[in-house]
């Protein structure tokens, strides 16, 4: 069944949109991972609430809080709009900070254990042949923890794709803008002729999140093949 | 160069307080499991911050409390081979190997890498990883690692402990050969006489986190009064001999000290090589008189140059033969009855096969 212009269409928008909000929050769940998993300062409890709050919120709140904020009038939309001119709110690049917003614990949390789970003793063995701290955690804590950042974009990325309420009620509903394949499931499923069309979407829908999940088994799996040598995977 | 080391710490409930210089050469921390020696070496490394006390090196202040100064880790400049390894595993041998120089330019300077693969023997290992090697292997990377970050000043610490007693004997052999090469002090962490006996040059006995006694290992292996302090300890004497001849047929050794010759079996050197060979007190018997058609090859003529208390029925009885002084560990009785007294003309008694390789080794 080949896919229709449309089609074609909310797909590259969800893949472009999930793949953005994975990116730009990628640096800094990795930073806030690595605080979490090795600074203890007072208030680390309610930081880190803070940090899971959209994995507990409703969605559609989460998205009225972005439209309060970003909106044209909010306080950090207005200052975006008045030093750069960038303006979120109703855009495709408002639906990746929807996306990213609602991944980001998933992502933080992924990463944050794999920074626990590195024995910090390598670190210490890094700091006697002479690195220092952004040495040894771009050298020995960073790779260490690669499979727990493939893990954590695709769960990010996974949600992205999914990601329905606070886009809907941050951006709405545009097609070829903010249109997202969830977005456009619901849709259909609003008009009287839109089961056939639902069907295919929902069909892509799980394609897309089987190869998603595919390749990322894959690049775990490298990854620590890598770090454990060839024959991990067998003795294991 | 001379590592000067005077610390406090309180971990929980245990105390360490040790102060102890180390010049060149191997000096030991001897001690049982939790006399506190890794504690020292973390201290001397930067990995761990005592309480109170200082830590200098060649005039250069490490660490003083007082003086609120703590030069971190990376720029202490101080190899340390840990217990367990520690190499990387993402990182290939020739990445684990080559670490030290993306962060120092003194291991950038000194680039001794293919050196060092050759005294170590890793031309093999270069390209695989760590999760591939065995123990003793990943252990003489570890080594080479720490070699080549081009340190100041090397700590080992007790490299051996993971590995089975023939791998410790290869592993061995290759930190007497890096001993030999480098020109730095070496601080090596043991519980193991065998270990200490072959490497050190000064020991320095470590129990419930206090330095208790600092000597060389002839000094230390033979004062019995110092024989509950670490786990494998055994009074004995240590000598230091040459190698003068080598039976083939028979696998014997004649081994030449100040005070004559000894046979021993499985003597892993050439000739004219010195060796070091640690004789047990309760491997040495006694006897007044010469004795004739005897299986024992080694009988050496000397005095008895003092009985010690009786504990349990033993007696622990000093020997001089030459310029040495053997321990033999005898029972009471046998003292009593032989008439045992300082001054008075005796045979030590040592069998050949008790002077085995564990014992005798290249130094």
């Amino acid at each position: 069944m080949p896919l229709t212009p449309e089609e074609i269409e909310v797909l590259q928008l969800s893949l472009k949109v999930a793949l953005w909000s994975v990116l730009v929050s990628l640096p800094l769940a990795i930073g806030i991972a690595y605080v979490l998993a090795r600074v203890n300062f007072p208030g680390k409890t309610l930081f880190d609430a803070a940090v899971h709050l959209p994995l507990v919120l409703p969605p559609v709140v989460v998205g009225y809080f972005l439209l309060l904020s970003f909106g044209r009038h909010g306080p950090i939309g207005a200052l975006l709009d008045d030093w750069f001119g960038i303006v979120v709110v109703f855009k495709w690049t408002g639906a990746a900070l929807a996306a990213g917003v609602m991944g980001f614990p998933l992502m933080v949390r992924a990463v944050r254990l794999s920074f626990e789970a590195i024995d910090r003793r390598l670190e210490a063995a890094a700091s006697t042949l002479g690195a220092g701290r952004l040495g040894v955690f771009a050298t020995v804590s960073l790779p260490l923890a690669l499979p727990g950042i493939v893990t954590g974009m695709l769960l990010s990325f996974a949600r992205g794709l999914g990601e329905f309420g606070a886009t809907i009620t941050f951006v709405s509903n545009i097609p070829g803008e903010t249109r997202t394949l969830p977005l456009a499931i619901y849709t259909y499923t609003q008009v009287p002729a839109g089961d056939e069309p639902a069907l295919r979407l929902s069909l892509i829908a799980v394609a897309l999140s089987l190869a998603a999940l595919f390749l990322s088994e894959v690049l775990v799996r490298r990854a620590s093949r890598r770090m454990f040598g060839d024959d991990a995977h067998s003795r294991r | 160069m001379t590592l000067t080391v005077d610390v406090e710490h309180q971990l929980g409930a245990f105390r360490l307080k040790s102060a102890f210089e180390a010049g060149e050469g191997v000096t030991a921390l001897f001690g049982r499991s939790g006399a506190g020696k890794t504690s020292v070496v973390n201290a001397i490394a930067g990995i761990l911050r005592p309480d109170r006390g200082c830590i200098a090196f060649e005039g250069e202040v490490l660490f003083d409390s007082e003086r609120g100064i703590d030069v971190p880790t990376p720029r202490r400049r101080v190899g340390y081979v840990f217990q367990e390894g520690r190499l990387f595993p993402h990182l290939n041998v020739r990445q684990n190997l080559r670490y030290a120089r993306l962060f120092s330019p003194h291991a950038r300077r000194s680039d001794r890498f293919g050196h060092v693969v050759e005294l170590l023997g890793l031309a093999q290992l270069l390209d695989r990883r760590p999760g591939n090697l065995s123990g003793g292997e990943k252990q003489r990377v570890a080594i080479g690692r720490a070699l080549l970050s081009d340190p100041r000043l090397l700590l080992l610490d007790e490299p051996l402990a993971s590995l089975d007693s023939h791998r410790r004997n290869e592993i061995l052999q290759y930190i007497e050969l890096m001993r030999d090469e480098v020109k730095i002090p070496i601080i090596y962490v043991s519980h193991a006489v065998q270990e200490v006996v072959r490497l050190a040059d000064t020991v320095v006995l470590l129990s419930a986190g206090e330095v208790t006694a600092v000597g060389t290992a002839e000094e230390i292996m033979g004062r019995p009064d110092l024989r509950p302090a670490a786990e494998t300890f055994e009074g004995g004497a240590v000598i230091d001999a040459k190698v003068v001849e080598q039976d083939m047929e028979y696998d014997l050794a004649t081994l030449a000290f100040d005070g004559g010759t000894l046979t021993a079996t499985n003597v892993d050197a050439l000739i004219g090589e010195p060796v070091r060979v640690r004789i047990r007190a309760r491997d040495v018997s006694i006897a007044l008189e010469r004795p004739q058609r005897i299986s024992i090859q080694n009988v050496l003529e000397g005095e008895i140059a003092a009985v010690g208390p009786e504990r349990g029925g033993i007696v622990d009885v000093s020997i001089s033969v030459g310029a040495v002084t053997l321990r033999s560990r005898i029972t009471a009785r046998a003292a009593r009855l032989l008439g045992l007294a300082p001054g008075l003309k005796a045979y030590a008694l040592i069998k050949a096969v008790s002077l085995d390789r564990s014992g005798a080794s290249a130094a």
